[in-house]
Order: C-alpha cells, then structure tokens, then sequence
C-alpha cells in the first residue's frame, strides 16, 4: 500500500509542472466548461449506495447519466478508474467569502453594526475572488452557507457554490437568517461578568427579540392585509421569517439555552427552525429528537464546552445527537480552513457517528435542510453536477483530490496555496547565488 | 527509648524521602504492537518492555517478571509519546508585555498542573509541551519544558528537568502592535525589532566583558574590585550569547526570519528555532543551513496578515529541504491531535508515514534539545508511549493508551466523565465557555492594545 501510495506521490510530482502551467505569463487557469464523461469510478451516491466501476456523465451543468460503458460524442473523457467520484461537500456553517484577512478590520464584513440588522444580506458582502475559495474547493467543499454573525439578528445567510464571477453566479438556492438566542453561558474568558449579570443580560435579551418577534409578527399581518406600510426593511425581513418563508437558523450551545431555544420555537410556533451550534446538543438529545428540529453543529474539532466533560465532548456529540434521532449536518465554523470540513466529519465518524452517517452530515442531510435536495447532495441523474473525483476516502489526510467539478464546471484544481508549493519546493537561487 | 527510635527513624526516612523524591517511574510490557519507532523502521507485531521508565527491550516474545503489568496490543499500533514544541497549555500567564525584551521572567513560575487540559492533551496522546512566554515581545521570557504527568499537585512534577533552558523571542506584528502602537515606544517595524535585538545583545556582550574582567582580578591579592551588578535580564541574554539558551523565535515573514538568522550569526548564537514560521518554506535553505529547524502550523493561514502569503505545503517544503521541522499546536485544541495535525502533510506535499510521525516526535524533541531521552522507541530512551487503535496518522485513529515514563496517565477503558484534580469551591454555576479561547500568544496584552477585542486569532 505504501508502495502504491509512493507512486502516486511521484506520478503527481512529475505532474505538477503540467498543472502548473497558469503561471506562466498569458496563460490562465479557468474553470472549463462542456460535456465530461468519468469513467469507471466507484461512485458513492449517498443516497443509492456505492456504484462499483460506473460511468458518471456532466453535460450543461448536470448529472445526466449514470451507468456501466455510457459513450457521449463529444465528451471530454476522464479515466476514474480505481478512483471515487463523491457529492461535493457542503459546510452548513461558515465566513467563507465575508472576510479575507482574520484579523484585518477592513477585510471583515460578518459584522454590521446594529443588534438587528436582518436585512443584512451575506450574499451582497461576498467576494467571488477571495482567494481563500480556490483553497476550498480543490479539497472537495464546493459548497458553503456564509453566515453573518453578531447581536441578535446578525443579518441573512446564503448558500454559494464555490465558483462563479458574481454572487448571484454562485448562489445556489437557500437564504436564513440566523438568530443569536440568549445565553446564560459565559463568551469565554474574557467574559469577566458575575453569574447574576450574565442572567440578567440573557433575560433582557429574551425579552428583546420577544419584543422583535412580536413587531415582525404584526408587520407580517399588516403585509398580509396590504397595508400602506412605511419603509422598515429590517421587519419586512423578519416577516419572511415568521410567515416561514426564510427559515429561522437559532444559534444556541449550552444545555439550558437550548432547551429554552425548543420552547421558544414551540411558543412563537417558528415554522422553519435550524439549531446552530448546539455543542451541548448531546445534553438534551432526547429533547431536540422530540422537537424535531434539524441540527447544524460545529466544528466537531473543538475542546469541549465545561472543563467537567468528557475529553471528547465535542468529538462525539454528533454521534450521540444522531443516535438520538436527531437529523444532524457538520459545519466548520471557520473561513480560511473550511477545507478543514472533511476532518471534521472524519472525527465524528471516529467518534461513535460512523463514516456513512458522517458523509451524509456535509451531504444530503445540508442540502435537505436546507431544502436544496433536487439539485445537491448526492450524485443522482438530473442533479447538478457538484462533485469531486478523489484517489480514496476523502476524509483520510492521504487521499488525494484529483478533480473537482462545479454546478458542470471542472474547476482548476490550483490555489495560492498549490502556486507557493510549485515556487519553493525546489527554490532557485538555492542557498547561494551562482 | 523504643519510641524515641522509632520517631527518630521516621524523621530520617521522611527526610530521605524529600531528598531523594522524585517522579514516579514505571514498569510495562506492551505486547505484539506494530511499533513505529520513528527512527528506527515499523516492527510488526513486536514488544516493548519499559523498567523503572526507560525503555528496555525491543523484541520479539519478551517476557517481564511477575509482577509487572503486560498490556496486549494486538492489532493496535505503537508510536512515541508526542511532543508539542509551542504550547501554552497550563500557563496560568503568558505575556510579560511590559519591556520590549523581558529575558528575566519565567514560565516555570506560572506552571499551573491542575490544568484539566493537560488531561486532555494526554488523551491525545501528547506526553511533552513546550510552554512558551507569549509574542508581545521581541525577547520575551524563558520557557518551561513539561512532561505532562497528571495528578501532580506539585508544579516541579511536571517540568522535565533533563531540558535545556529556552528563551522565546518574537517577530513582526505582535512586539509592534504591542510597543510601537500600543506604547509608542520601539519597536514599530521590523527594523526596530533588529535592533532591539541587537541592543540587548550587545548589551549583554558589555556585561559579560564587566564581569569577565572582574572575576579576572578578584582573586588577585589586594584585589578592589568590586563586581558589577547582578542583572538577571542581562545575565539571560548572555547565556544565549554563551550558548546555554535554545531560542525559539514566533516568527511569520520570511525577510525576518532571515533577519533573525543574520542577527544570530553575527552574534555567534546557533542555538535557534523558528517557530509559526509561516513563510519558512521561502527561506528554506537558509533554515536548513543555520538553523535548529521549524515548528509550524499545519494548515493555519490568514488569520492576520503576515501569514496571508502562507501555504499549508509549508511543512512539506521544509521537510524536502532538509530543515528540522515539526507541527506544533499553540493550542489547547490542536495539541489533543497532532498526529492528525502532522497527517495533514500527506494532503498537503505527500510526505511519507515516517516523515510525518517525525514532524510529533523526534523533530520537536531535537528543538528542544531532548532528543536523547525521548522521541523515538529506541533502547535506553525515557518510556512515553502511546496506543492507537488505527495508524495515527488516520482520521479514525483514536488514542487508546498513554505512557510517560512507563506510567499509565491515560487509559480509554478508564477514562471518567470528570478528570479534574481540583474544582473551585468558590464558583457557584460551572462556566460554561462557547467560545474556546485556545489561542494565547497575546494573552495578558489587552492594557496595551485598545483593539485586542476585536482579534479572533492572537497567534
């Protein structure tokens, strides 16, 4: 195996100089499109099991066939043999696109002023050349809500595919908004408030978006009545939410919150909830299984939440959820390492979720969440065609990602990252200048 | 009289006992495991046999006295303890960011062994950290190498004494964030950390040449001369000067990390790691040549600026290269599973099995001057040890054991809910943090810094 391992090292070593050729001065890498044919792959479909030496066609865009010797004139042709072809992996859960630089004021644009900004549109802030998205996607995460974040109301999330030279190009069907519920949880340790304090902040809290509630209810029945209203684009935003148009994405952690999260839910009757976070989800199980109300978590890589539990609180709280009942998706969290996504998945599949009930947690479970199904989340006929092709278990670190299509689109499999590497490996001038 | 006796012979042997305590020590036989020794290949279905904690015997069908434990590890998969060469894990203060060069302070004053994540840090199957002074200085304090024997009351229990002294020094935007814009004083640029640098060093060359021309003449008969002052910081940086000291310096730009190895060059100072090090792999060959080697991230970029230019090959690039190099934490999150860290380098530069297992293990251990004792399963080296259930370097391999010299601090069958030592009797309701803070490199700079809220990553 080693051996074989080896070779695909050396194989992919002497490639390099063939992938590298976007650098060479007029010469550009693009995603190319057309009609491709894969060619006898182990194709996993996630939702129809595993296809052993199966051919997979792309044509304007889509998955258009699946099949054992399919022939398309025409067709560019890809041998996958002794490789997998997976669903594109998505992250339930990121910044990708709000921020380039991570502490850089100027570059962050998660975060508008305001404690209720719903009207905040994630899709507006994101940029398409950010070059942390080649750095994604050649590692199989071709797709990714980017959430906003901060006060109650941060603003609206969007679901992007991971190519495409405007958002509305990358956009791929599901907008949230997501909700910060109070919590009687400390923010960390800088969070040098006394227990009574923390209290009553969350208990005004509640009371705010209780309040907020009310009034976008009120603005919804008004809408309904066709009412003259006056512009207030922040409850013309909400209104959606309540009337269940945009699902409401709650971000919640500790036990108790989330428990109080489900009454709440329950109380204002929320018609489309998704809990966030929920890293103590495995606290009350039972209790989101019976709500039956679908939960985005992580990152799975995390400490855990009380310096009392267990060492692998986080690791396997989305397997303990999952033997709940509860339906479970995986996000990272993060901006920059969202190619980190597929690790995360793997721990939990170590950690009592398993590795078919992992995949599923950053494929079909987000795309049913998020109610986009009919076109991602697994490699079914007529779906779009959001898949990688990769030389093993993508979820092993020595698993290589050989190729990477978008929405129909094969994507260049390079980066900022992959161009550095090519640069230094072998620098020249070396350590002297000859 | 009989008591008199008696009481006389506790005293002495409670007296014996204080003198010669010391950490506890092991015996274990760890049976049929494919060990994977680092340095010396993989041996299929091999034992490894540790008395009084040092590694004894490797071989094939060992057989241990009576008495001591053997664990069957069939199936299961051997590796060195890992080794953390940049951590904060148990420091209870990171950063005395109050003079641009603080080489008097210590970390082995602020070691904190009730910290619950040390538990954790083992049950990752980390055996040995490097707890370093944090980066608002260009010279900050000295480190503490720690052996992470849990269940100690006693900070000394858990620092490895046989480590040489380390000083951490630090780079580019955090000394200038903290002095120059928070203090208005130098440094501000990368020029101002070159001389500050500079400055103490040649401030510690004036100091040794004071006390070097005093203890030239003071045994001399009618000798006057009275001896210089005592200065703790300058008699630190002389021991650099002198060799004493390994310094491990928070880099990221590659133009400073050249800089630092000129510095050091000029001043005779060979004993230095980089550490981040995000653009190491620009400079690689200078590493490779002057250098005690790398520490890096494995994927971690564009948190702040100086590492947007970064490249999760960077590890690869500078193992091809031939730097020293290993993957360190920085975090009490990431130090819970380097092995995956340094698994990363498969995805990232195809780097192969031993390669990677070196980057945790024998590599950090070689910057911080303890390769000799451990590292690698090697005869005659300290018993830190670790089982797996998979290869290590899997996603899906989960720590099952864990050894430091020879004794068992981690064990999966054994392992409680709640693994504190200590709980608070003052706190009323547990806190409960959502946001990890598991970076601290700038702990403890917030006087300093007006904007330090609103940095996620302090690194």
């Amino acid at each position: 195996m080693r051996k074989i391992n080896l070779t695909i090292y050396a194989l992919l070593f002497f490639l390099l100089p063939v992938l590298s050729y976007g650098q060479i001065e007029g010469e550009v890498l693009k995603p190319e499109g057309g009609s491709f044919l894969l060619k006898g792959a182990t194709v996993v479909t996630v939702t129809n099991g595993i296809l052993e030496n199966t051919d997979v066609l792309i044509s304007n865009g889509k998955i258009s066939s699946i099949g054992a010797g399919l022939s398309a004139s025409g067709a560019t042709e890809i041998d996958c043999s002794g490789q997998f072809i997976y669903p594109g992996m998505i992250d339930s859960g990121t910044r990708l696109g709000l921020v380039e630089v991570g502490s850089l004021a100027e570059t962050q644009d998660y975060s508008e002023i305001g404690n209720v900004t719903p009207n905040m549109q994630a899709l507006t802030a994101i940029n398409p050349n950010s070059v942390s998205i080649p750095v994604t996607r050649v590692s199989g995460v071709t797709t990714v809500l980017s959430v906003p974040s901060g006060g109650l109301f941060p603003g609206t999330a969007a679901l992007i595919n991971l190519n495409g030279y405007t958002p509305d190009q990358m956009y791929t069907g599901f907008k949230g908004v997501p909700m910060n519920f109070p919590t009687s949880a400390r923010r960390g340790r800088w969070d040098r408030r006394s227990d009574d304090e923390i209290k009553k902040d969350a208990e005004k809290a509640l009371k705010d978006i209780n309040d907020i509630w009310e009034r976008a209810s009120t603005y919804m029945k008004l809408e309904d009545a066709e009412a003259d209203l006056q512009y207030y684009p922040e409850m013309q935003q909400l209104a959606k939410v309540v009337r269940g148009e945009l699902p409401l994405l709650i971000e919640v952690n500790k036990a108790e919150d989330i428990k109080n999260a489900l009454k709440w839910v329950k109380e204002k009757a929320v018609q489309n909830a998704i809990l966030t976070g929920v890293s103590e989800g495995f606290r009350v199980a039972d209790e989101i299984a019976a709500a039956d109300v679908p939960v985005i978590t992580g990152p799975v890589l995390a400490l855990p939440s009380r310096n009392s539990d267990r060492y692998d609180a986080a690791y396997s709280n989305p397997g303990k959820m999952l033997k709940a009942g509860v339906k479970v998706a995986i996000r990272t969290s993060d901006a920059e390492n969202v190619r980190n996504l597929p690790f995360n998945a793997g721990f939990a599949a170590a950690y009592g979720m398993g590795k078919e009930e992992a995949l599923k947690a950053i494929t079909i479970v987000p795309a049913e969440i998020f109610g986009v199904d009919d076109h991602l989340g697994s490699i079914e006929e007529g779906k779009s065609a959001t898949l990688f092709i990769s030389d093993g278990d993508p979820f092993e670190t020595s698993t290589q990602i050989m190729h990477v299509f978008i929405d129909g689109y094969k994507v260049p499999m390079t980066s900022r990252h992959i161009r550095l590497y090519q640069e230094f490996l072998e620098r020249n001038p070396g350590l002297e200048k000859h | 009289m009989k008591k008199f006796t008696y009481i006389m012979l506790s005293i002495v042997l409670f007296g014996a006992k204080s003198l010669y305590a010391q950490t506890p020590k092991g015996d274990v036989l760890i049976q049929n495991a494919t060990v994977l020794t680092v340095t010396q290949g993989t041996l299929e279905e091999t034992d490894v046999l540790v008395e009084d904690g040092i590694i004894k015997k490797i071989g094939k069908d060992l057989s241990a006295s009576g008495s001591i434990e053997t664990i069957d590890a069939t199936g299961k998969f051997l590796m060195p303890g890992i080794i953390d060469a940049h951590s904060h894990l148990a420091l209870d203060v990171v950063n005395e960011a109050s003079a641009p060069i603080t080489a008097q302070v210590s970390m082995a004053d602020v070691v904190n062994p009730f910290d619950v994540g040390i538990y954790r840090a083992l049950a990752g199957g980390t055996t040995v950290a490097h707890g370093l002074h944090g980066s608002a200085n260009a010279i900050g304090g000295q480190s503490i190498t720690m052996k992470f024997r849990y269940g100690t009351y006693n900070p000394e229990d858990i620092f490895m004494k046989e480590a040489p002294r380390t000083i951490k020094f630090a780079l580019g935007e955090n000394p200038t964030r903290v002095h120059g814009r928070g203090k208005n004083i130098q440094p501000r640029t990368r020029m101002g950390v070159e001389a500050i640098i500079r400055n103490g060093f040649a401030e510690a060359q004036q100091y040794k040449k004071a006390w070097e021309s005093y203890n030239s003449v003071k045994d001399k008969k009618n000798s006057t001369a009275t001896p210089p002052t005592y200065d703790l910081r300058l008699q630190t940086l002389a021991d650099i000067l002198d060799g004493k000291i390994i310094i491990h310096c928070h880099s990221y730009r590659a133009d400073e990390i050249y800089m630092l190895i000129n510095v050091c060059r000029d001043f005779g100072v060979d004993k230095l790691v980089f550490t981040h090090v995000n653009e190491g792999f620009k400079v690689a060959p200078e590493l490779a040549k002057y250098t005690m080697g790398a520490s890096v991230f494995s994927d971690w970029w564009a948190y702040k600026f100086e590492v947007y230019y970064s490249t999760a090959y960077n590890a690869a690039i500078l193992m091809e290269n031939d730097v020293i190099t290993s993957i360190n934490s920085d975090s009490d999150e990431l130090i819970r599973h380097l092995y995956h860290e340094a698994a990363k380098t498969q995805r990232y530069g195809g780097l192969t099995d031993e390669q990677a297992l070196s980057l945790i293990t024998i590599n950090p251990a070689k910057q911080l001057g303890i390769d000799e004792f451990v590292g690698s399963i090697e005869e005659g080296k300290q018993g830190d040890l670790v089982i797996f259930d998979h290869h290590p370097l899997s996603v899906y391999a989960v720590p099952q054991m864990t050894f430091i010299d020879g004794v068992k601090y981690f064990d999966i069958n054994e392992d409680e809910d709640d693994q504190r030592i200590k709980v608070s009797p003052t706190e009323m309701v547990e806190p409960v943090y959502l946001k990890a803070e598991d970076e601290r490199c700038m702990h403890g700079v917030e006087l300093f810094m007006q904007e330090a809220a609103a940095f996620n990553h302090t690194h």
